[in-house]
């Protein structure tokens, strides 16, 4: 590297436009080198899975390998459509996903509101502190937490649906209550951690408009109503664009760790699904196929949402890009 | 301040702080009654109903948990994939989060792009499993950190980390003629401290918690880590195959097989509870630098 200031080599490749490409990248020399190894990664394993997409198009053997495979057309994708078991998993994704969307979503909401009107500085401390906690734990340590609570013969819950009279529930294999339970420990789990972006939202409200709402005879709820929630709307749309973009997931970790075959029928998702069908049965094309399904949607529905909100509100800065 | 709360006001508030506390006290709950269990005689561990405390606690079941070897084994594993995971995955992102922040350098957009697409689609699950076998790291270390080493959301945080520090910092190093690699090395990264701690922080519970990929990569027992183990005992019920002969004899062993899987659990979790209380600060600043904007 030449003794003149980097300052002054970026400036020059600006001024000069009308040098070739390869002059203007010449400066930058090193940097792209530092780029090269992060880029590899990032093109081997996560385009390199993209490349073996193909095989959802494919009847893929391993001893021929992804190239080699013969084509099928969209063999897997109509056997996809045709199958009880397949069809019943997108169903379930997206009333799962649904379900966590309108009970789950607005709970940090909620939370951040609540949060912010407490006043003694030690107590919200502790609550923020342990209610971030549950996020870090993996769904493999709750699943045995709820495993120990939802107990149909010991667990805390049962007893106490007992003593009022009940009949013990076995939440975890029945039907009934298995959505209930996933919706209940998914807002349980995330409940602080996704509160965090709200608070630092309502972090940066001016503190005279709370004043001069005082002055002007403001109830604390009208306060909320008026200052709090408007202040948060645009991060609220935010986070919404992004979990819209996730309705094809609908929590894979989750699921798997909590479901059983008793209750398959309503808590199979595409991915559980993909996952036996693939790795289990190894049926690799037909789910490579379910999951390129799955992909898609997921990639065409965030990117209308984020078209559509920057059409509504093209100047608030909720659009994702 | 102006006293201007209503009593409908004041109401507000106690519901507020009751809220709150009822919160924290579910949040807390599953935790201690598990805690509690682990420790309990076999006597109080039958019991069903609220778990406060026990009367005669006894780390009898934290014994029998130490004294398997596949336990032990899987915990030094996962710590190995910790470490071994972290320090990589973190100086490749560092690495490359620098060009990134870069945006004169020609076709920084395009590589940019190519990041950021891999936020809204991916391969999924059985074609990242073919590239795997097809790459020969099945079973091997690299199987669970080189597929997600460098992640967009990770990139893209230490990256607005950078372009917000001021561009003076660098500049005077430019005078001297350093190259960007010095820069790097000397300057940048000891002002991204903050970053990296929060990155570094993510990383490394990711590696602690993740179970998928161990569970479908490595197919030697001794290789399992610590999450595959927990799944194996916890939720498929193969307790005795990983405790030595006897251990948890019903009827006559002084614990029952629920507090082992207690002690289990809590050998797992206590790790992330104690340094959690001290590096909680970072991952709530890691959430505000991480202003998700391309």
């Amino acid at each position: 590297m030449s003794a003149a200031s980097l300052k002054n080599r970026e400036t020059y490749s600006k001024k000069n436009q009308n040098h070739t490409l390869l002059q203007r990248m010449k400066p930058y020399g090193l940097l792209y080198l530092m780029l090269l190894p992060g880029l590899a990664l990032v093109i081997i394993f996560c385009y390199g899975p993209m490349y073996g997409l193909q095989i959802a198009f494919k009847d893929y053997n391993i001893g021929l390998g992804i190239w080699d495979s013969p084509w099928v057309g969209l063999k897997h994708f109509t056997k996809f459509f045709g199958t009880e078991a397949a069809t019943r998993a997108l169903t379930n994704t997206i009333i799962i996903s649904f379900l966590k969307l309108i009970f789950s979503f607005p709970m940090p909401i909620l939370l951040a509101i609540v949060l912010n009107e407490i006043g003694n500085q030690t107590f919200k401390r502790i609550a923020q502190t342990i209610s971030y906690l549950p996020h870090f734990i993996s769904w493999i340590i709750v699943a045995s937490l709820l495993n120990n609570l939802l107990s149909p013969s010991s667990g805390v819950v049962n007893v106490i649906i007992q003593k009022l009279g009940g009949s013990s529930i076995y939440f975890l294999a029945d039907s009934k209550w298995f959505r209930f339970i996933l919706v209940v420990s998914n807002i349980w789990k995330e409940i602080g951690w996704s509160s965090v972006v709200y608070l630092a939202a309502l972090s940066g409200i001016d503190p005279s408009l709370y004043e001069a709402a005082i002055v002007d005879g403001a109830t604390r709820i009208q306060r909320i109503t008026r200052i709090t929630l408007p202040s948060i709307l645009p991060i609220a749309t935010t986070m919404l664009i992004l979990s819209m973009g996730n309705i094809m997931s609908a929590g894979f970790d989750q699921v798997f760790n909590l479901y059983s075959p008793q209750v398959y029928d309503v808590a199979d998702i595409l991915d559980t699904y993909v996952y036996r069908k693939g790795l289990v049965d190894m049926s690799y094309s037909f789910s490579t196929a379910v999951g390129l399904f799955k992909s898609v949607v997921g990639l065409i529905l965030v990117v209308t949402v984020n078209l559509i909100t920057k059409k509504i509100s093209p100047d608030s800065g909720s659009g994702l890009w | 301040m102006i006293k201007t709360d209503t009593k409908r006001d004041k109401v507000f508030i106690i519901f507020c702080y009751i809220f709150v506390a009822l919160l924290v006290i579910i949040t807390f709950y599953p935790f201690w009654d598990l805690f509690i269990l682990s420790i309990s005689p076999r006597s109080e561990a039958l019991k069903p109903g609220l778990r406060l405390f026990t009367s005669a606690p006894t780390l009898q079941a934290y014994e029998t948990v130490f004294k398997s070897n596949e336990i032990i084994r899987s915990f030094w594993n996962s710590l190995v994939r910790v470490v071994v995971g972290t320090v990589f995955s973190l100086g490749v992102t560092a690495l490359t989060a620098y060009p990134l922040s870069k945006r004169d350098m020609p076709f920084n957009k395009l590589v940019t792009f190519i990041i950021l697409f891999t936020m809204i689609f991916s391969g999924g699950m059985i074609p990242s499993y073919l590239l795997v076998k097809d790459l020969h790291i099945m079973n091997t270390i690299w199987a669970l950190i080189l597929p997600t080493a460098v992640t967009a959301y990770n990139l893209i945080i230490m990256r607005n980390f950078l372009e917000s520090l001021p561009p003076s910092l660098e500049e005077s190093a430019c005078i001297d003629g350093a190259s960007y690699m010095t820069i790097w090395y000397k300057i940048v990264l000891p002002l991204s401290k903050p970053v990296l701690a929060t990155v570094m922080l993510w990383i490394a519970v990711a590696h602690w918690n993740n179970y998928f990929d161990a569970m479908i990569y490595m197919h030697d027992r001794s290789k399992y880590t610590l999450p595959v183990v927990l799944r194996r005992i916890l939720l498929e019920n193969e307790l005795d195959k990983y405790l030595p002969e006897g251990a948890i004899d019903t009827g006559t062993a002084p614990q029952t097989p629920e507090t082992t899987k207690g002690a289990i659990v809590m050998v797992s979790t206590i790790p992330i509870i104690c340094v959690y209380p001290f590096i909680q600060k970072y991952f709530t600043k890691g959430v505000m630098l991480g202003a998700v904007k391309g």
